[in-house]
C-alpha cells in the first residue's frame, strides 16, 4: 500500500480557553474522498485551515504526501483549497483565475494558457476563458474554483463546504458532479461539511467530528448502519431517539424501559450496565408499519400507536406516530408500495422493529432522562 | 402629467442650494476671472482684449519654473502620502480588530481638530534653527551647531504629506475593507507570495480608492498656500504664492486671473493623465470617496 496522502498525528489547536481540535489522528488514502462531518463549531474548519497551512497546530504534526508540513507556509504546500465563498478573483477573467497558480510557479505563458484551457475544457467550461467571473452561474463558478486548484495538480484538494452557498437543486446536481470530478481526476479530496447527505453521498470515508474529536471514522455505510456513539446515531441520518433505563442486559440485545413505562429492545453498543441510563436509536426505515398485528413479522416485539401526521415527500415519505401508551413521537418511513397512501391522522396502527437493527448506548452525561 | 411636474419641482428645490452654491461661488467668479485674464490695461480704466497675460507667463522663466516646480513637488508629495498611507490603511482595515481600528483612525483624525495654521506653526517650532529638533541633534552630538531645518524642499514635503495624510487614508481604508480576506488567502494558497498578492490582488482591488485618494491629495497640495509659504519661506516658490502676489501685492488682477486658470488647467490635465495611466474612470473613482 502506498503512503497515505494525508496523515494527522495528535494534532492539537487551542484558542484561548477553547480546545478547537483535541489531539486528532487520522490518515487519508491516496485517491480517496474523505469528508469531515460535524455541526458548526466542532472544529472542522480549524482542522482544514491547519491542513492548508493558514493556522499552525499547537501540537502534533500534519504530513502531506509523506512529508511533514511543520513550518511550511500555505503557498509552499502541495495542497489547494476550494473556499466556502469560492474566492474567485473578480479582477481577473476566468482563464486568468485558472492560470493564476501556474503563473506564480513561473510556468511560461504559452504552457500556462494551454494547461488552463485544457483544465477548463475538462470541467466543461471550454469557451468561458475570456468571461468575467460575475458572468458565470453559481455552478460554473464552482467548477472554475475547482479547476483553479486542480490545474496545479495538488496532492490534496481541500474543500470548505463549497456547496453551502448554492440553492437546493443546484446543490444536488453539484454533489454528483463533484463525485464524478474526483473519480476522473483521482486527486485525494478532503471535504468538510455539516450536511450529512453530502458526506454520505460523496465520501469513501467520513470522520464525524464533535468538540474537536472524531466520534467515529468509517465508511458512510458504517456510520449509518453501525454508529459507534450516540452522537453519530443522532447526527447521521434520521433516527428515533428513546431515552430509558435497561431492565435486562444479558446477551447482545438489551431490554429498555422508559420512565413512563414503554418497553423496547435494542442491540447493545459498548459496555452497558444493568439498570443504567441508555439512549436507544431506531431508524425510521427499520420500523415496520401495519394496520393489524397479523401483518407484522411474528418474531418482533409489537408496539401500538396512533397516526399524528403523514409527511408526504415522494420517496422520502414518512408517518409521525404517537406511541399508544406514552404518547411519544415515533417516525416510520412509508414503504413505496402505496399501501398506506390512504393513511389518516388519528388512525390506530401497529408497528415493530428488529431489535438487532436498533442500537442502544450508555447515555451521555447531561442527557440522562431528556428526550430528543 | 401634473405629478411629474411636481416631481421635477421637488427635485429642483432639493438641488437649489447646491446649484446656487455652484453658480454663485464657483461658476460666476470663474467666468469673471476668465474675462479678466483675457484683457489688458491700456490706459486708466481702459481695457482691451488680449493674450498678454498668458504670453507673459511663457516669456518670464520665473513663472513657468515655479509652475513646473509646483507640479513636480505636488506629484512627489502625493506619491509619498500614498506610500505612507497605504500601510496605515492596511493596518486599520485588515489587521486591527474592533476598537483598535477605530482608535487608529481617530489618531489620524485628531490633528485635524487644530487649524492648519496652528499645525504648521507647530512644525516651525519643532524645525526652526532655535527649535526643538535642531537642539536635540546637537545634544545627541549629531551636529556641532544647530541646523536650520526650515525653508528646505524636504520640509515642505513633510508638511504637505502631514496635511494630506487623512485624505489618502480614508478612501484607502474603505476600499481595503471591501476586499474579501478569502481572496488573499486563496492567492496565498495558490502559491503567491506577499508581493505577488499585493500586485495582483490588493492593488487592482484598491485601485479606485488609490486613485481617489491621489486626486484629492494632489488637488489639495497643488492649491495649498499656507504650508509651502510657512515651511518654505522665500524658497518655497509655490505657484499659489505667485497668484497671491499678483492679486494682492501687485494689484495685477489680470495676471493673477491668468495664473489661476493655468493652475486649473494643470490640475485638470494631471488628473486626466493619472486616470489614463491607472486605467480608471472618474465616475467609478468618485463613487469610492
Amino acid at each position: 500500500m502506498s503512503t497515505p496522502d494525508l496523515v494527522a498525528d495528535a494534532v492539537v489547536k487551542r484558542f484561548a480557553d477553547h480546545l478547537a481540535v483535541d489531539s486528532l489522528s487520522f490518515s487519508v488514502e491516496r485517491g480517496s474522498f474523505f469528508s469531515i462531518l460535524g455541526p458548526s463549531g466542532c472544529g472542522k474548519t480549524t482542522l482544514l485551515r491547519m491542513i492548508a497551512g493558514f493556522i499552525a497546530p499547537d501540537g502534533g504534526d500534519i504530513a502531506i504526501g509523506g512529508k511533514s508540513m511543520r513550518d511550511v507556509p500555505p503557498n509552499r504546500r502541495p495542497v489547494n483549497m476550494v473556499f466556502q465563498q469560492l474566492a474567485l478573483f473578480p479582477m481577473m477573467s476566468v482563464g486568468e483565475n485558472v492560470a493564476f497558480g501556474l503563473a506564480r510557479r513561473g510556468t511560461p505563458k504559452a504552457e500556462r494558457l494551454r494547461r488552463s484551457n485544457a483544465m477548463l475544457e475538462r470541467v466543461g467550461l471550454g469557451n468561458a476563458a475570456d468571461k468575467r467571473v460575475d458572468e458565470l452561474s453559481g455552478g460554473q463558478r464552482q467548477r472554475v474554483a475547482i479547476a483553479r486548484s486542480l490545474v496545479l495538480e495538488p496532492t490534496l484538494l481541500l474543500l470548505d463546504e463549497p456547496l453551502g452557498a448554492l440553492d437546493l437543486k443546484l446543490r444536488e446536481h453539484m454533489k454528483i458532479e463533484l463525485k464524478q470530478l474526483q473519480a476522473s481526476f483521482g486527486t485525494t479530496f478532503v471535504y468538510i461539511t455539516h450536511d450529512q447527505s453530502e458526506a454520505l453521498v460523496l465520501s469513501d470515508h467520513v470522520g464525524v467530528m464533535s468538540h474537536g474529536r472524531f466520534e467515529q471514522l468509517g465508511t458512510p455505510q458504517d456510520l449509518y448502519y453501525r454508529p459507534q456513539t450516540p452522537f453519530v446515531a443522532g447526527f447521521v441520518g434520521a433516527n428515533n431517539r428513546i431515552v430509558g433505563r435497561t431492565t435486562q442486559t444479558d446477551g447482545a440485545i438489551a431490554e429498555i424501559a422508559t420512565a413512563d413505562g414503554w418497553s423496547v429492545r435494542a442491540l447493545k453498543i459498548g459496555a452497558i450496565a444493568a439498570g443504567s441510563a441508555v439512549e436507544v436509536f431506531v431508524r425510521p426505515e427499520v420500523a415496520i408499519l401495519a394496520r393489524s398485528e397479523a401483518q407484522l413479522p411474528p418474531d418482533q416485539p409489537r408496539h401500538a400507536g396512533e397516526v399524528q401526521s403523514v409527511l408526504f415527500d415522494g420517496a422520502n415519505s414518512a408517518v409521525l406516530l404517537q406511541e399508544a401508551r406514552t404518547r411519544r413521537e415515533f417516525r416510520i418511513a412509508l414503504p413505496q408500495t402505496g399501501q398506506f397512501s390512504d393513511l389518516k391522522p388519528q388512525e390506530k396502527v401497529v408497528f415493530s422493529f428488529d431489535p438487532s437493527r436498533a442500537v442502544c448506548f450508555a447515555a451521555r452525561s447531561g442527557t440522562e432522562g431528556q428526550d430528543a | 402629467m401634473d405629478s411629474r411636474w411636481h416631481g421635477r419641482l421637488a427635485l429642483g428645490l432639493l438641488l437649489a442650494p447646491a446649484l446656487l452654491w455652484l453658480g454663485a461661488l464657483i461658476i460666476l467668479p470663474h467666468v469673471d476671472l476668465a474675462v479678466l485674464s483675457f484683457r489688458e490695461r491700456v490706459g486708466p480704466r481702459q481695457y482691451a482684449a488680449s493674450l498678454t497675460q498668458y504670453r507673459t507667463f511663457f516669456a518670464e522663466p520665473l513663472y513657468w519654473h515655479v509652475f513646473l516646480r509646483t507640479a513636480v513637488m505636488s506629484v512627489i508629495a502625493t506619491l509619498l502620502t500614498l506610500l505612507l498611507a497605504f500601510p496605515i490603511a492596511w493596518i486599520i482595515a485588515k489587521l486591527a480588530r474592533g476598537r483598535a481600528g477605530s482608535l487608529l483612525f481617530i489618531i489620524c483624525l485628531i490633528p485635524f481638530w487644530v487649524s492648519e495654521t496652528v499645525r504648521t506653526l507647530g512644525w516651525m517650532i519643532l524645525l526652526r534653527e532655535s527649535g526643538v529638533l535642531p537642539a536635540l541633534l546637537v545634544k545627541l552630538g549629531l551636529t556641532a551647531m544647530p541646523v536650520e531645518l526650515l525653508y528646505r524642499d524636504a520640509t515642505i514635503l513633510v508638511g504637505l504629506v502631514y496635511t494630506s495624510l487623512l485624505f489618502m487614508v480614508v478612501p484607502l481604508v474603505s476600499s481595503l475593507e471591501s476586499l474579501d480576506n478569502s481572496l488573499i488567502e486563496a492567492a496565498y494558497d495558490l502559491g503567491a507570495g506577499g508581493f505577488s498578492i499585493l500586485r495582483s490582488i490588493v492593488i487592482p482591488h484598491a485601485a479606485p480608492g488609490i486613485t481617489a485618494g491621489c486626486i484629492v491629495v494632489f488637488m489639495l497640495t497643488l492649491g495649498n498656500y499656507l504650508t509651502p509659504t510657512l515651511l518654505g519661506g522665500k524658497n518655497s516658490q509655490w505657484f499659489t504664492e505667485q497668484i497671491y502676489t499678483q492679486f494682492i501685492t501687485r494689484f495685477n488682477w489680470e495676471q493673477g486671473a491668468a495664473f489661476g486658470f493655468l493652475l486649473l488647467a494643470l490640475s485638470t490635465a494631471l488628473v486626466i493623465l493619472g486616470l489614463a495611466v491607472s486605467g480608471q474612470r472618474f465616475g467609478d473613482v468618485m463613487r469610492r470617496t
